[in-house]
């Protein structure tokens, strides 16, 4: 075990942890950051979506040991009080049934929409096709991202 | 149409109300029964007991109502939509009024679970008396301060005024409220009158769920909590021989390598054979870790040898015999009207088709997890579970430990879809801290989660239909299912009354595979199977699909059937709704329209899909849904579970495939399984018919049309008829094939 320093949402965090302990699980059980949720483990379904740097990656493949220096941003980072133009889409459309798979392709919208900020709806539903959600909500992520897309303008 | 009938639950002591020590009054009640005459009420709010009362209402001194909601969670909304029932009567505004998960406590509990789309159908009467009443006893109390007659006052958004126009807000007469008698015979608002029912409420956690607050079982957590991962058979039919766990321990983090099973097979062996879908009969391997990256590691590292008990099975070989038992005779009858046997003999022309679905695991996006701690005075269960009442009685037989000492708390549940009813994940963890004695959370891997399943089973029908003079006399449909067949009323659905000579016909095939529901269990593949094939009648005959189904329910109308649940009227209503705003009549060029009606879980539904050609492929690109359920408690969650439950169906139909070979499934991750994704997601359009009844549920009844409303406009497209799921498979244009 080794102890490394992880930049979490702007602060910085100690994890003593085997080097191989994907961010995924240093952010659940190491550190009590639970937002980030455990779907697939092959980054398949993108349940785990955090930001390292500003772009969307997938936290169940990624060790820790491959992020020190990095800037990572969690959905609990995103705002501090779900101020977010995307948390508050989200908000607005009432976007989830279960709700689980919502903190990944909202973490997926908001890079996205720092790349783009307005989206055709052909280039949202190909930015947002990574992310399952299996309640199917599909129709609501697609018209949140619009909404947010708008309050970002 | 008949208005706002009234059960006949008890309202004698349906309800109780107390004063808090913290201030503010507490009302405990019931949902379905009546509570225990003697239950006392709790003066302390952390001490809910919901062994005696299955809900709480608190109002506080200042107003603000909290609602401790009874239902589980698994992403239909009825931890909103219920409490929005208990508000309307009381009269207080939405905005203050907070909804918390209740816990259980066993026993005195009919109803605490998410399934067959029934809990807005069964809380509907209960709930509006349970605020109206509370209502009443704040206008009491507020009446007898003024010494006025409480006729005079009225009450709305918590504010009770009288005629001179004078106020009181509902805060200000809790501590008299609750020293009064309970009233009874509350009148209940008429449909008009509602101000909260029908309005749009958005998902009461939606807060919680967009900033990544802890709410589900995999947030779980407790001090001194140890993480669990469980190693099961790779195959239905085998067991464990023997293990090495030498690798295993040497992983930092793995404090121990434990086997569990031993009082499993205990329960399977009794005569009960309920136990069979949530136990194995095989010894389990479970490595204990100090995080779940460690136990996971741990669990790949065991070398574990497996040995036959029971064959493994193929998916070839169920096909095979699913399909000989089509052709053979042991069915049961599960409704005959008049002679189909001479209605086939006298036919001017026989129709027989044969529909074929594969096994589905459910796939919930949170992987079965719970967690358990076990010590000699109690058994703490948390996690997300459909069932919590059958849980705590199943774990209390496994331990051989008293039910008023187990609890079971509900968190909210990353989809449930029929694999949470069943609590096999739950009573391993509760076994797992029963050996280790220490709070403990089993997490399964997405790999166990799809590997380790209760699934959907393959299900084969058969479908004839004898027509004579240019009519309908003959309708057979035999069904082939692994492990169970259809059950209830299913086998009343239409076409059944409308057609004179009528019979279903259904045969099971055994098999070590766990199997279950799984989101409308039957109909999400029967639907397809009989739409498709009525769409296929139509077409032989020279009908309009949309008017042979209005000229067969003609003929359902005014009948005597009891068993016929579904109304006529109302399928007509939603048929002709659908068809009016999906432009059926009007076709566009390219587009090629599916249309289906179907009644399931109470609610009538029609939908229309829209298909067009891409490179040659069919692409699903709309479906319009028009739904009775009658009146809408919450149209934001009811849009929602619509629109979810048609692209659920939509995918599911188009990609969803699962086997078994040598009793092991052929895909264990969404690498290989495939689920539909946004690009493939069709829009959903949704229309409701407006009306003042009773309303239904909504989290499945819109599933099973999808799929065949999508199959029939696939066929438009491409000449093909599809006979068998998943479609992506069996969809190839005319002129691909052969």
């Amino acid at each position: 075990m080794a102890t490394f320093n992880l930049s979490i949402n702007g602060k910085s965090h100690a994890v003593e942890a085997d080097a191989d302990t994907p961010l995924l699980w240093a952010l659940r059980d190491h550190l009590e950051m639970v937002g980030t949720k455990f779907g697939c483990g092959i980054g398949q379904c993108g349940a785990c979506t955090i930001h390292i740097d500003g772009n969307a990656t997938r936290s169940c493949l990624l060790p820790i040991s491959s992020l020190e220096g990095k800037e990572i941003t969690t959905i609990e980072g995103l705002s501090t009080d779900g101020s977010h133009p995307v948390q508050q889409a989200w908000k607005e459309v009432d976007v989830p049934q279960c709700g689980y798979c919502q903190a990944g392709q909202i973490m997926t919208a908001s890079a996205f929409l720092e790349t783009n900020p307005k989206p055709t709806e052909e280039e949202i539903k190909v930015a947002m096709n990574g992310n399952i959600c299996r309640c199917s909500a599909y129709n609501r992520i697609q018209k949140a991202v619009a909404i947010a897309s708008e309050k970002i303008g | 149409m008949s208005k706002q009938k009234t059960s006949n639950f008890s309202r004698r002591g349906f309800l109780k109300a107390s004063s808090l020590a913290s201030g503010g009054m507490l009302i405990g009640f019931n949902l379905f029964t009546a509570c225990k005459p003697k239950a006392e009420m709790p003066i302390d709010i952390s001490k809910l007991n919901f062994a005696d009362f299955n809900a709480f209402i608190k109002i506080a001194e200042n107003g603000m109502v909290t609602i401790f909601s009874p239902n589980p969670e698994i992403g239909q909304g009825v931890k909103t939509s219920m409490p929005m029932l208990i508000a309307e009567e009381l009269n207080v505004e939405w905005k203050n009024v907070v909804v918390e998960q209740g816990g259980l406590d066993t026993e005195n509990y009919t109803r605490q679970v998410a399934g067959g789309s029934q809990s807005i159908r069964f809380g509907w009467e209960a709930l509006r008396q349970t605020g109206a009443t509370a209502r009443q006893m704040l206008v009491n109390a507020a009446a007898a301060r003024w010494n006025v007659d409480a006729k005079e006052c009225t009450a709305k958004d918590g504010v009770i005024t009288n005629a001179a126009g004078e106020t009181l807000g509902y805060g200000d007469v809790v501590k008299e409220a609750a020293l009064l008698e309970v009233p009874e015979n509350i009148e209940l608002k008429e449909p008009k009158d509602f101000t909260i029912i029908g309005t749009d409420a958005t998902n009461v956690d939606i807060d919680k769920i967009v900033t990544g607050q802890p709410l589900f079982g995999l947030d779980y957590k407790e001090d001194g909590m140890v993480y669990a991962s469980v190693l099961r058979p790779p195959a239905f039919g085998q067991i464990l021989e023997s293990f090495d766990a030498t690798e295993a321990k040497k992983i930092q983090g793995v404090l121990d390598v434990i086997t569990i099973g031993e009082k499993a097979r205990k329960l399977l062996n009794s005569e009960d054979p309920a136990w069979s879908v949530k136990l194995c009969s095989s010894d389990k391997v479970v490595v204990i870790a100090s995080s779940t990256w460690a136990a996971m590691k741990g669990k790949k590292a065991i070398k574990a040898v497996w040995k036959i008990d029971t064959p493994l099975e193929n998916s070839e070989n169920h096909n095979k015999e699913l399909l000989s038992l089509l052709d053979g005779k042991k069915f049961k009858t599960m409704r005959s009207d008049g002679d189909v046997k001479k209605a086939f003999a006298q036919a001017d022309k026989i129709v027989e088709k044969t529909y074929e679905s594969p096994f589905l695991p459910h796939n919930c996006m949170e992987p079965m997890n719970f967690f358990a701690s076990v010590n000699e005075d109690k058994v703490r269960l948390v996690g997300p579970i459909q069932t919590p009442e059958a849980l705590a009685t199943s774990v209390s037989t496994l331990l051989d430990r008293k039910l008023e000492d187990i609890s079971v708390e509900m968190t909210r549940m990353g989809g449930g879809f029929g694999r949470r009813l069943y609590g096999d994940f739950a009573m391993e963890v509760a076994e797992i801290s029963d050996v280790i004695r220490k709070p403990v959370k089993m997490i399964s891997s997405r790999e166990d989660d799809m590997t380790t399943g209760v699934y959907r089973p393959a299900i084969k029908y058969r479908i004839k239909a004898s027509i004579k003079n240019g009519e309908i006399t003959g309708y057979q449909l035999k069904e082939a299912a692994v492990n169970g067949n259809m059950y209830g009323l299913i086998p009343n659905f239409f076409p059944a009354g409308a057609i004179e000579n009528y019979q279903v016909d259904v045969a099971s095939l055994k098999s070590n595979i766990t199997t279950g529901a799984w989101r409308a269990p039957y109909t999400n593949f029967l639907s397809y199977a009989e739409q498709s094939f009525l769409d296929e009648l139509a077409e032989v005959l020279e009908k309009d699909p949309v008017q042979m189904r209005l000229d067969l329910l003609q003929k359902v109308k005014g009948t005597k059937d009891e068993k016929i649940k579904y109304s006529p009227e109302r399928l007509e209503g939603v048929i002709n709704l659908a068809v009016e705003k999906s432009g059926y009549r009007t076709p566009k060029e390219g587009v090629y329209q599916g249309f289906c009606s179907y009644y399931c879980h109470n609610t009538h539904v029609a939908e229309v899909a829209d298909v067009v050609m891409e490179n040659n492929q069919p692409v699903v690109k709309r479906v319009t849904v028009a739904v009775d359920c009658g009146i809408v408690v919450n149209p934001l969650g009811a849009i929602n579970q619509i629109e979810g439950g048609v692209v659920d169906g939509v995918g599911h139909a188009m990609y969803g495939d699962f086997s078994f070979k040598e009793g092991e499934p052929d895909r264990n991750n969404y690498g290989a399984y495939r689920l539909i994704r946004m690009n493939e997601a069709p829009k959903v359009d949704t229309y409701f018919v407006k009306n003042d009844l009773s309303p239904t549920g909504l989290g499945e009844p819109t599933l099973p049309p999808a799929g065949a409303a999508v199959s029939i406009a696939i066929t438009k497209a491409t000449g093909n008829r599809i006979y068998k799921q998943p479609f992506i498979d069996n969809m190839a244009p005319k002129e691909i094939i052969g």
